[in-house]
């Protein structure tokens, strides 16, 4: 060795492996407005599709005349679902094992359902086209509330009439989607009836939407010589919808390709496949030339896949002291038209059940009953694992009720309550194996980090000067501690439409030692390209600046499930260190020849291998990448490739602490966030900076839920908020400055011990942001008021209390 | 979000624009920064075939102060409003009511002429505009007219001014004394829940003269007289200040929207009034 070779400190830096804040790899092209978004995309000859939509809640399509939009000069065809019909496309099936109306098949279900799908020769002539399409509606009655569904004589579902039993067992009502059940109902109800203290709510999950800034779109193109359709799309899952579209089109698998360009935010809102998709397909098919349908902003809003929408009622029970005893949860699910629930097959409910939260809670019971109304059907996770940002707001608010009929700190409530770092790996009562945890070192930190005690000094303080007259603004602290359960997961129960929930990565190392690594995920934002390379790098010893991501061209990708519910690090990521793996075994094998030496005598050290106890022996990763490609080595393969498709042993449960500090205005309602701060553990921490980021989006898209945003319906079923007048999407004005911090207990079964953090501070922050406007009108009797926690509704919770007479 | 197919029109001058209208009435509109128009357009709730661009017409742009009279042409932006040291030297209320308008990129396009003119019980001109009893000017075929701000609004998107007139600039005395614009408002970008205009001029420990405005608490922007009379003579005490909330609140009609019901709505204008009043009485 002389003095230029770089010590291993400076070889670690040098590969800006795992834990290193690498700069996003993305950002250099989305910073210069150089991204390529599915509307960027042009195909020769391209034709604009638009929608025909419905403008009532639930009314008959009594007729549609489309000979006046034909006659427009540009129109190149009006499709309908008579036209969809023979292909047996009129209606598809739906991730829930539901089917869903492509276009209006003698009915309307829901306001803006799609009705006729125009296509022309430019997106001008099509919009003006859909004006001219004549649809004669005839109004029926408008079901928008579930519990009212289910006692209605009005049948939503006519091409469901008479069954009785549904995709996930027997159906009660014509209304009445499924039951679904997890834990002992009679034990939990024997328990909860003997105990000491019991607390009882019922809170509604608003109905929100996910909201990317990118709506939903595709591009479709069927190439008629060589019978290949390429589909550009906004697809967080690009390579089940190739599968879906074989199956739908009969178009043979290998005969399709499916590309996801960049993806402005999916939040869940891509997830799912929508009629644009497959009248795009059709009308490409149709016409022998691409088709390109993209929507806008109202449509995305009212049409493509909500989130939420959960009547939950709850009852808990304790010990005098404050031992939690038992949990009950009832679930009233709306689903809208058609359900559509992005969730895992044998999952109607998603992981709802892991709504006994943090806590150490010997038995419950979880039931849902999902129910059709007249809204549009989603129910997707935004921004979270499936259904756990409505479970753990559940538990959360839970134990604040609890905590009050205790008559107790909310924070020493859970305290005594939660699972202890000992009992991992845990069974909860409702069936889950929490992997690893470490629940109240993280909760001490944050409470002192944020002086809990002292917050509670002047909280009181506050109190009384309110009640003397000096002030008008109470003070609100917000707890929430979090079990996320992410990262499906394990193929023996988790799968879409039949399809394992694995996931893969495929590595190619060049012959002067840079790489690509192709993976089944696809990235919307969250950094792939930069942190799967961080992964490689420390598994293989080739600088992340030299490896190549790529995800979401079917063609060359590896399969994989996509990218939702937290997954990709848990399970592509855990893929991506597996192929590293085999790269690494494959050239341990080379180094040992080239150093002359048996494959065990020599030792991985961060870029290179060396001869054991002989140092200055080695070979770096690059000599041994060129040696692969260059020379005939007995009993190896040329090359250095690998595949590697993972499928976990378990889900992953990160988890959190998070305190809220809030004033509030009570004559006006208005809102002041002080301060935030959140400690994340998301196991080993791959890229701190892109970890940072997540969690200022997802406490960004907390807040936006918690405080006012919501997909709201009169009573005739009509969008009330379909517009971001109304729909609120906070800004840097509105967004309180955020304080991280973190402790890391790794995943045990996870290669690298990582967990996921991209939804961890939605799911942690919505109850932390709810918990603290509630907390402020404890002192004055509040138990529980629903959310968002707009001006008039926070208005109204104290006018309520009598906090406006004077 | 597409527009109907529209023609598209860019006079140099006030004459080019009126020719523009005179020509088709009613098929035609003058465009200003597009921030309302446009909107309406995209969502086909206003057909617009022929669109006339005012930007290149110069003699609608720019700030005058002589004396204490300040003149502002229809197509000065609310980014400009509030770069003008001049303008907020002179009447320091504009600066701090356009700030609260919508968000930057809204205000370097948006006029005060399309907020004025607009009729939208939601743009926050309006209401300020009559609080300084400011006098828009009208150019039409027959001439130039001019009418007060405080008689131009006659119910949502109706005003005085004529189809075929185009609103050339608005013209106020500086105010003095004390003054503020006291908005309450869901998020940025977003139009008042409740917004009060208020200017009081001081006399020793009275109040000499008041004026209190309102916006988005009716169809129409609020003047209240009544709370102005209210004021004026007193000392701007709890009382005083009471009383002038109640009678500006016999005078608003809020509607229930999104931002919540009517209740809410009426409370919220009473708080706001009164802190309009209070600050501006603060600086008086
Ligand atoms: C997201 C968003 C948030 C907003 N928030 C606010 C807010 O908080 N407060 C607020 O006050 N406004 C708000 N606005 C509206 C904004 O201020 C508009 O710019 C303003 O209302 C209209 O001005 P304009 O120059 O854009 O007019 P345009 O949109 O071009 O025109 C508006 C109307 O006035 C007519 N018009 C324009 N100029 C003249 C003229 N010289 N003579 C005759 N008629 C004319 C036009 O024909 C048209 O009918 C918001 C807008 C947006 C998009």
């Amino acid at each position: 060795m002389n003095d230029l070779t770089p010590d291993r400190d400076e070889r670690v830096a040098n590969l800006k492996g795992l834990g290193c804040s690498r700069k996003r790899v993305e950002d250099a092209r989305f910073t210069q407005g150089k991204g390529n978004y599915i509307d960027d995309i042009s195909l020769p000859g391209m034709l604009h599709g638009d929608f025909v939509r419905s403008p009532y809640a639930h009314a008959r399509v009594k007729s549609i005349n489309t000979d006046a939009a034909m006659a427009l000069d540009g129109v190149v065809a009006v499709l309908t679902a008579k036209d969809l019909e023979p292909l047996s496309l009129h209606w598809m099936p739906t991730l829930a094992g539901d089917k869903q109306m492509v276009l209006a098949d003698g009915k309307v279900l829901f306001q803006g359902q799609e009705v006729a799908f125009v296509v022309a020769r430019d997106r001008y002539i099509a919009a003006d086209a859909v004006e001219l399409v004549e649809v004669e509606y005839e109004e029926l009655p408008v079901l928008v509330d579930p519990f009212e569904a289910l006692k209605s004589d009005v049948v939503l579902r006519e091409d469901l009439d008479g069954q009785t039993e549904g995709a996930h067992g027997p159906r009660k009502h014509h209304n009445h989607i499924f039951t679904w059940e997890v834990g002992d109902e009679a034990g939990t109800n024997a328990v909860i009836g003997d105990a000491d203290v019991v607390a009882e709510e019922t809170m509604y999950y608003h109905r929100t939407h996910p909201c990317p800034l990118e709506p939903c779109g595709c591009l479709a193109s069927m190439d008629k010589v060589n019978g290949k359709l390429t589909l550009y799309g906004t697809f967080q899952a690009p390579h089940v919808v190739r599968t879906v579209a074989s199956l739908l089109s009969g178009i043979e698998e290998h005969n399709i390709r499916v590309v996801s360009p960049d993806i402005g935010g999916g939040f869940g809102n891509k997830v799912g496949v929508y009629p644009g998709y497959v009248c795009s397909i059709v009308a490409s098919i149709v016409t022998g030339v691409p088709v390109k349908w993209v929507e806008d902003r109202m449509e995305n809003l009212m049409t493509t896949a909500f989130a939420r929408d959960y009547w939950m009622k709850g009852r808990i029970s304790a010990t005098r002291d404050g031992k939690i005893t038992g949990l009950h949860c009832h679930v009233t699910a709306d689903h809208g038209a058609f359900d559509a629930c992005a969730d895992p097959t044998k999952f109607p409910a998603g992981f709802m059940n892991i709504c006994t939260g943090s806590y150490d809670i010997p038995i419950a019971y979880l039931g849902v009953d999902g129910v059709y109304t007249n809204k549009a059907p989603g129910g997707v996770s935004y921004r979270c694992s499936f259904r756990v940002t409505e479970a753990v707001y559940f538990i959360e608010r839970m134990i604040e009720v609890l905590a009050i009929e205790l008559n107790m700190d909310a924070a020493e409530l859970r305290r005594i309550n939660f699972i202890g770092k000992e009992q991992f790996p845990y069974q909860s009562a409702l069936g889950w194996e929490y992997d690893s945890g470490d629940y109240h070192t993280a909760w001490d930190k944050a409470l002192a980090a944020v002086d809990y005690d002292g917050l509670r000094k002047e909280q009181a303080e506050r109190v009384e000067a309110f009640k003397r007259g000096e002030t008008r603004t109470l003070m609100g602290i917000g707890l929430s501690f979090f079990t996320e359960i992410v990262g499906a997961g394990p193929v023996k129960n988790c799968d879409i439409l039949g399809m394992g929930m694995f996931d893969s990565c495929e590595i190619r190392i060049h012959p002067t030692g840079s790489a690509i690594a192709r993976l089944g995920t696809i990235s919307q934002g969250q950094g792939h390209a930069t942190t799967f390379a961080q992964i490689l790098a420390s598994e293989i010893g080739i600088p992340a600046d030299s490896i190549t991501i790529e995800e979401g061209d079917t063609d060359t990708a590896p399969y994989g499930l996509g990218t939702y519910g937290s997954r990709s690090t848990p399970v592509a990521g855990a893929a991506t260190a597996m192929a590293g793996r085999k790269i690494r075994a494959k050239a341990q094998m080379i180094a040992a020849y080239l150093l002359e030496v048996h494959d065990d005598d020599v030792e991985f050290d961060v870029d290179r291998f060396v001869v054991k106890g002989a140092p200055e022996r080695f070979k770096t990763m690059s000599e041994i990448a060129y040696a692969a490609y260059n020379q005939a080595i007995p009993g190896v393969e040329p090359g250095l490739e690998a595949v590697s498709y993972y499928d976990p042993p378990n889900m992953t449960y990160p988890f959190g602490a998070y305190v809220c500090v809030m004033d509030i205005d009570v004559d006006t309602g208005v809102t002041d966030i002080r301060r935030f701060y959140a400690l994340d553990d998301c196991g080993t921490r791959i890229n701190p900076m892109v970890i940072e980021g997540q969690i200022h989006g997802g406490l960004t898209e907390a807040l936006a839920v918690a405080m006012g945003q919501e997909i709201a319906y009169d009573d005739m079923g009509n969008v009330k908020t379909g517009t971001l007048m109304d729909f609120f999407l906070p800004t840097a004005w509105e967004v309180p400055n955020y304080e991280t911090d973190h402790t890391v207990t790794p995943s045990p079964h996870h290669p690298i011990g990582a967990k996921g953090v991209g939804e961890s501070p939605h799911v942690g922050g919505v109850p932390c942001f709810s918990n603290a406007v509630q907390d402020a009108f404890r002192p004055f009797g509040l138990r529980h008021t629903n959310m968002p926690h707009d001006h008039w509704r926070i208005w109204k919770t104290a006018n309520g209390l009598g906090l406006h007479d004077t | 979000m597409i527009p109907p197919s529209f023609e598209y029109h860019r006079p140099t001058d006030v004459a080019g624009a009126l020719a523009v209208l005179a020509e088709h009435g009613d098929d035609a509109r003058v465009l200003a920064g597009g921030h309302s128009l446009i909107p309406m357009m995209k969502l086909r709730m206003a057909d617009v075939p022929h669109l006339i661009d005012l930007q290149d017409v110069a003699a609608l742009k720019g700030i005058e102060i002589a004396g204490d009279q300040i003149t502002i042409g229809a197509m000065t932006t609310q980014h400009e409003l509030i770069a003008s040291d001049a303008l907020h030297a002179a009447a320091p209320i504009i600066r701090e009511a356009a700030l609260q308008i919508a968000d930057p990129q809204v205000r370097y396009m948006g006029t005060i002429g399309g907020n004025v003119a607009n009729g939208d019980p939601g743009n926050d001109m309006p209401g300020l505009m009559q609080c300084l009893d400011a006098r828009f000017t009208l150019e039409g075929a027959d001439g130039t007219r001019t009418v007060a701000a405080r008689s131009f609004y006659e119910a949502a998107y109706m005003t005085d001014r004529d189809d075929e007139e185009i609103l050339t600039h608005i013209s106020f005395a500086a105010p003095r004394g004390g003054y503020a614009y006291e908005k309450q408002k869901r998020k940025i970008g977003d139009y008042a829940t409740a917004a009060c205009a208020a200017l009081i001029e001081r006399e020793g420990d009275k109040v000499a003269s008041a004026s209190v405005a309102m916006t988005n608490l009716s169809d129409i922007p609020v003047f209240s007289e009544a709370a102005a009379a209210a004021l004026a003579g007193s000392a701007c005490d709890d009382a005083a200040v009471k009383a002038a909330v109640a009678a500006a609140l016999e005078d608003i009609d809020p509607t229930e929207d999104n931002r919540g019901p009517v209740e809410f709505k009426m409370h919220v204008a009473g708080i706001i009034i009164s802190r309009a009043i209070q600050r501006a009485w603060s600086r008086a």
